[in-house]
C-alpha cells in the first residue's frame, strides 16, 4: 500500500500542480479553465480522436522505451530523435525498392529500421567509450545532422520521388504495409500498436528477469558497485545505446507502414523529445511509460478542441513542460519524505527515541526501480 | 562530464596534481593558436583559390553568429563552475529570444537586451530550484527546462505577437542596435584586402570583418569574457563559487553558503543564456523573434565551453570556431566548405608532425588516416551537397569534441547533487 502510494502520488501531484498552473495562466489571459478542460475531455468522444490517441500513444511509447533504456543506467540518449528519423527514411527507401512476399517484406523493413537506428546510435556510443565524449552533446549534434541526412536521401536525384510539390521516398507496396484494426467511422488503429505493446513486455522481462537487465540497473544505481561486481562499464554503455537506438528505429514504423507508406520532408518529427518527457513521466517503468504516452497523446490530440472555445492550444505545451518538471520534483520530494519516515521507523525500533536520529548517508543516485 | 586526465592549468582547489613541464601562460598559447589558425586559413585560401575563406564578409557574419554561442557558453561556464550542469541553456535562450523581441518592440534594443536577460534569469531560477533545492538530476531538469522554454515561448508568442504580426510563429520587426565601424582603420584594411596580396590581404580581410559593423551587442558580449574571468578567478566571491563546483563539502566546512552560491551562479547562467537569445533576435539579419530560431545553439554553446576546458579564454576560441564555420556556410555555401576541409587537412598535417616529434605513434597514425580521408573527400567531389552545409557547425562540434575531450578537466563536483550537511 505504501509502495503503491509512493509510485502513484508523484505523477498525480504533478498533473494536479501543472493543471493548476495552466488554470492560472488561462485566467490571466482571460479564458475559463473549466470550459477548456471540458472541451478537451469531450473531444475524446468525437470522430476519430480516441483512435488517434491510441495511435499516437503507440509511437510515443516506443520513443519513451528507447529513452528509458538509457535512463536506467544514467545514459542520456537525447538522440532518439535523430535515430528514428534516419531509420525511418532508410527503411522507407528500402521498403520502396523491395519486392518481397507479404509479411516477409514488412519484417525486412522493420529489421532495416532497427539496424539503422542502432547503427546511428553506435556513433555516440563509440565516441563515449573510446574518447569520453559526453553523449548528450554528441547525440544532439547527430540529431541536427540527421535532418541533413533525411533531406539528402529524399532528394529527387538520390532516392526521392516528386509528388506534385511534395518530395518523399517511393511508395511502399502493399506487401510491406501492415494492415490496421478498423473501427469503422471511429478510425483505424495501427497494426503495429501490438508490436509496441509487445516491446513494452519484452522491456519489462529484460529489465527485471535477465542478467543483462540487472547489470544495466546496477550500472545506473551505482557505477562503482557494478564495476566491483564485474560489470564491464564500456560494454554496458555500448549495448544499452545500441538497444536504445534499435527501439528508436521502430518509432516511425507504425505510421510509415500503417498510414503514410512513404517518408517525406513533412513527415512528423519531434517524437524523440516527446519520448524523453514520457520516459521521465513514467519513471522508466514500462507501465508508467505507457501511462505517460497515453496522457501525452491525449493532451496533443484533444488540444485541437481548444481553438473552438477560443483558447490558444499552445497552453498544452506549457502543461506538458510543467508536468515533466513537477513530476521529477515530486518524485524527489516523495523519496525524501519516505527516507525520513524510514529513519524514524528504524529509530523507533532501535529504541533510540531520545537524542539525534541516526543519519544514514543519502544515496546520491536519485533513482528507484 | 568527460574523463579527466591531466590538467593544463590547475584550479587552486584541486589536490596534488602531478608536476608537469612548465607550460606557456594562457595568453601566449592563445596567441599561438590564433597565429596557427590564420596561417592555415591563409594557406588554404591561397592553395584552393577560394578567397571567401578569409574575406571580411565571412568574418563579419562569423562574429555575429559567434555571439549567441559565446554568451550561451559563458552561461554554461558560470553554472558548471558552481557544479550545476546546465543542459537547459537552450530553453533559457528561447526565453531570451521572446523577451528580447517583447522588450525590443516596445522600448528599443537596450530594453530588449535587459528583458531577455531577465527572462533567461527566470529560467535559471527554475533550474536552480529544481537542481539545488530539490536535488533533481541536473540533466533531467535541463531537458525539462528546454521543453518548458519552447512551450512557454510558443504560448506567449501566440498570445502577444500574433495580434501584432498576424503570425503565431514570429514577432513584428524589432528595432536593432546601430552599428559602428572604426572608419579610418576599416577603409585602410579594405584597400589592403582588395590588393589580393598573399597573406597580407587575408589578414586584412579577417581584421576588417572584426572592426566593421560592430554593434553594442558585440561590445557587451566581448567585454563579458574578461569580466567573467575577473569575477570568477580574481575575486573572493568567484573563488567561493568555484569551490562549490570542485568540492562543496569542503566549501561548506569553511563557511561558504553553497546553496546561495549555486543559486547565484545558475541565475547568472540563465541571464547570460537569455542574452544569447537576444543576440539572435537583435542581430541585424533577423527581423525579430522566430519560432525555432535558436536551433540548438544553446547546446553548441555548451560544446564550445567543453572545448574551452571550462575556461573563458578557451571558450572564446570555441565560439570563434563555431561562429566561423557557421558564417562560412551561410555566406558562401558548399564550395567554400570544401576549401575549409582542405584547411582541416593542413591542420591535421601539422598535428601529425607534432605527434611524430613527440613519438606518439598511435595519435599520429589516427591523424594521418583522418587527413587522408578528408583529402579524399576534397579531391573527389566538386561541392558538398547543399543539404549538409547548414550542419557544418554540428560536424565541427562532433569532430572537435572527439579530438579534444580527453585532455579536459571539468570541475570535480560538476553534475553531482549536493545536499546541505552531506559531509557530516
Amino acid at each position: 500500500m505504501n509502495l503503491l502510494r509512493g509510485k502513484l502520488m508523484p505523477p498525480l501531484l504533478a498533473i494536479v500542480f501543472s493543471a493548476l498552473l495552466c488554470s492560472v495562466a488561462l485566467v490571466i489571459s482571460g479564458s475559463n479553465p473549466g470550459t477548456a478542460l471540458s472541451a478537451m475531455v469531450s473531444q475524446v468522444g468525437h470522430g476519430t480522436t480516441a483512435v488517434d490517441i491510441v495511435n499516437s500513444a503507440s509511437v510515443y511509447y516506443l520513443a519513451g522505451l528507447a529513452v528509458a533504456i538509457g535512463f536506467k543506467m544514467n545514459l542520456f540518449n537525447i538522440g532518439v530523435e535523430g535515430q528514428f528519423r534516419v531509420a525511418a527514411v532508410t527503411a522507407a527507401v528500402v521498403g520502396g525498392a523491395l519486392r518481397l512476399p507479404p509479411v516477409l517484406d514488412a519484417i525486412v523493413i522493420l529489421l532495416v529500421a532497427v539496424l539503422t537506428g542502432a547503427l546511428y546510435a553506435a556513433i555516440p556510443a563509440v565516441l563515449k567509450v573510446t574518447r569520453g565524449v559526453n553523449e548528450v552533446i554528441s547525440t544532439i549534434m547527430l540529431n541536427a545532422i540527421a535532418m541533413g541526412i533525411v533531406a539528402y536521401m529524399i532528394r529527387p536525384d538520390v532516392f526521392g520521388v516528386l509528388h506534385g510539390n511534395n518530395i518523399s521516398t517511393a511508395e511502399i507496396p502493399t506487401a510491406g504495409q501492415v494492415p490496421g484494426i478498423s473501427f469503422g467511422s471511429g478510425g483505424t488503429v495501427f497494426g503495429l500498436v501490438i508490436l509496441a505493446a509487445a516491446i513494452g513486455v519484452g522491456y519489462w522481462v529484460m529489465m527485471n528477469r535477465s542478467r543483462f537487465g540487472f547489470e544495466l540497473r546496477a550500472s545506473g544505481e551505482s557505477p562503482t558497485a557494478a564495476t566491483a561486481g564485474g560489470v564491464n562499464a564500456k560494454k554496458m554503455v555500448l549495448t544499452a545505446m545500441l538497444l536504445s537506438g534499435g527501439i528508436a528505429g521502430l518509432v516511425a514504423m507504425p505510421e510509415l507502414l500503417g498510414r503514410d507508406h512513404s517518408y517525406g520532408i513533412i513527415s512528423p518529427a519531434g517524437y524523440g523529445f516527446t519520448g524523453i518527457a514520457v520516459a521521465l513521466l513514467g519513471r522508466n517503468h514500462p507501465g508508467g511509460v505507457a501511462f505517460g504516452a497515453l496522457l501525452w497523446a491525449f493532451l496533443d490530440k484533444s488540444a485541437l478542441a481548444l481553438d473552438n472555445v477560443g483558447v490558444p492550444k499552445e497552453i498544452v505545451t506549457i502543461m506538458q513542460g510543467t508536468i515533466v518538471l513537477s513530476v521529477v520534483v515530486a518524485y524527489e520530494i516523495v523519496r525524501r519524505v519516505e527516507l525520513a519516515a524510514e529513519q524514524r521507523r528504524v529509530g523507533r525500533e532501535l529504541g533510540n527515541t531520545g537524542g539525534t536520529p541516526p543519519q544514514p548517508a543519502v544515496a546520491s543516485a536519485g533513482g528507484e526501480s | 562530464m568527460t574523463t579527466m586526465t591531466s590538467n593544463p592549468a590547475a584550479a587552486p582547489l584541486t589536490v596534488a596534481v602531478p608536476p608537469r613541464r612548465r607550460k606557456l601562460p594562457g595568453w601566449a598559447s592563445g596567441m599561438i593558436w590564433v597565429a596557427l589558425a590564420v596561417a592555415v586559413l591563409t594557406t588554404a585560401s591561397y592553395l584552393t583559390g577560394v578567397p571567401q575563406l578569409t574575406s571580411s564578409g565571412t568574418t563579419q557574419t562569423a562574429v555575429v553568429l559567434a555571439l549567441p554561442i559565446l554568451l550561451a557558453g559563458l552561461g554554461g561556464l558560470w553554472s558548471e563552475r558552481a557544479g550545476v550542469v546546465n543542459i537547459g541553456l537552450e530553453g533559457m535562450m528561447i526565453f531570451g529570444t521572446w523577451g528580447a523581441a517583447y522588450g525590443g518592440y516596445y522600448w528599443g534594443p537596450w530594453a530588449g537586451l535587459a528583458c531577455a536577460a531577465a527572462f533567461g534569469a527566470l529560467g535559471g531560477l527554475v533550474h536552480a530550484i529544481a537542481t539545488v533545492t530539490f536535488g533533481v538530476n541536473h540533466i533531467v531538469s535541463g531537458v525539462a527546462m528546454n521543453l518548458l522554454g519552447a512551450g512557454i515561448a510558443k504560448y506567449l508568442s501566440t498570445l502577444i505577437f500574433e495580434p501584432l504580426s498576424h503570425n503565431p510563429r514570429s514577432s513584428p520587426t524589432v528595432p536593432k542596435f546601430d552599428t559602428y565601424s572604426a572608419s579610418g582603420l576599416s577603409d585602410w584594411l579594405q584597400q589592403l584586402e582588395q590588393q589580393q596580396r598573399v597573406g597580407i590581404s587575408d589578414v586584412a580581410g579577417l581584421l576588417r570583418g572584426i572592426v566593421t559593423g560592430v554593434s553594442p551587442m558585440t561590445m557587451v558580449t566581448i567585454a563579458l569574457v574578461p569580466i567573467t574571468f575577473l569575477v570568477l578567478w580574481r575575486t573572493r566571491f568567484g573563488l567561493r563559487l568555484r569551490s562549490c563546483g570542485e568540492n562543496p563539502v569542503a566549501a561548506e566546512s569553511l563557511g561558504v553558503n553553497v546553496y546561495l552560491h549555486k543559486y547565484v551562479a545558475v541565475i547568472a547562467s540563465g541571464a547570460l543564456a537569455g542574452m544569447a537569445g537576444a543576440a539572435l533576435v537583435l542581430n541585424p539579419g533577423q527581423s525579430g523573434y522566430l519560432e525555432g530560431q535558436t536551433n540548438g545553439r544553446g547546446y553548441i554553446g555548451l560544446a564550445a565551453m567543453i572545448f574551452g576546458n571550462w575556461r573563458p579564454g578557451g571558450l572564446l576560441g570555441g565560439a570563434a570556431l563555431f561562429g566561423y564555420s557557421d558564417g562560412l556556410q551561410l555566406s558562401s555555401g558548399g564550395k567554400t566548405v570544401l576549401a575549409l576541409i582542405y584547411g582541416a587537412v593542413l591542420l591535421l598535417a601539422v598535428l601529425v608532425i607534432v605527434q611524430l616529434v613527440r613519438r606518439k605513434w598511435l595519435a599520429a597514425s589516427v591523424g594521418f588516416v583522418a587527413a587522408g580521408g578528408l583529402y579524399a573527400v576534397y579531391w573527389s567531389v566538386d561541392s558538398l551537397p547543399t543539404e549538409f552545409t547548414p550542419y557544418l557547425p554540428h560536424f565541427v562540434t562532433l569532430i572537435v569534441l572527439t579530438v579534444a575531450s580527453q585532455r579536459l578537466r571539468p570541475p570535480a563536483a560538476d553534475g553531482f547533487i549536493y545536499r546541505r550537511g552531506q559531509g557530516d
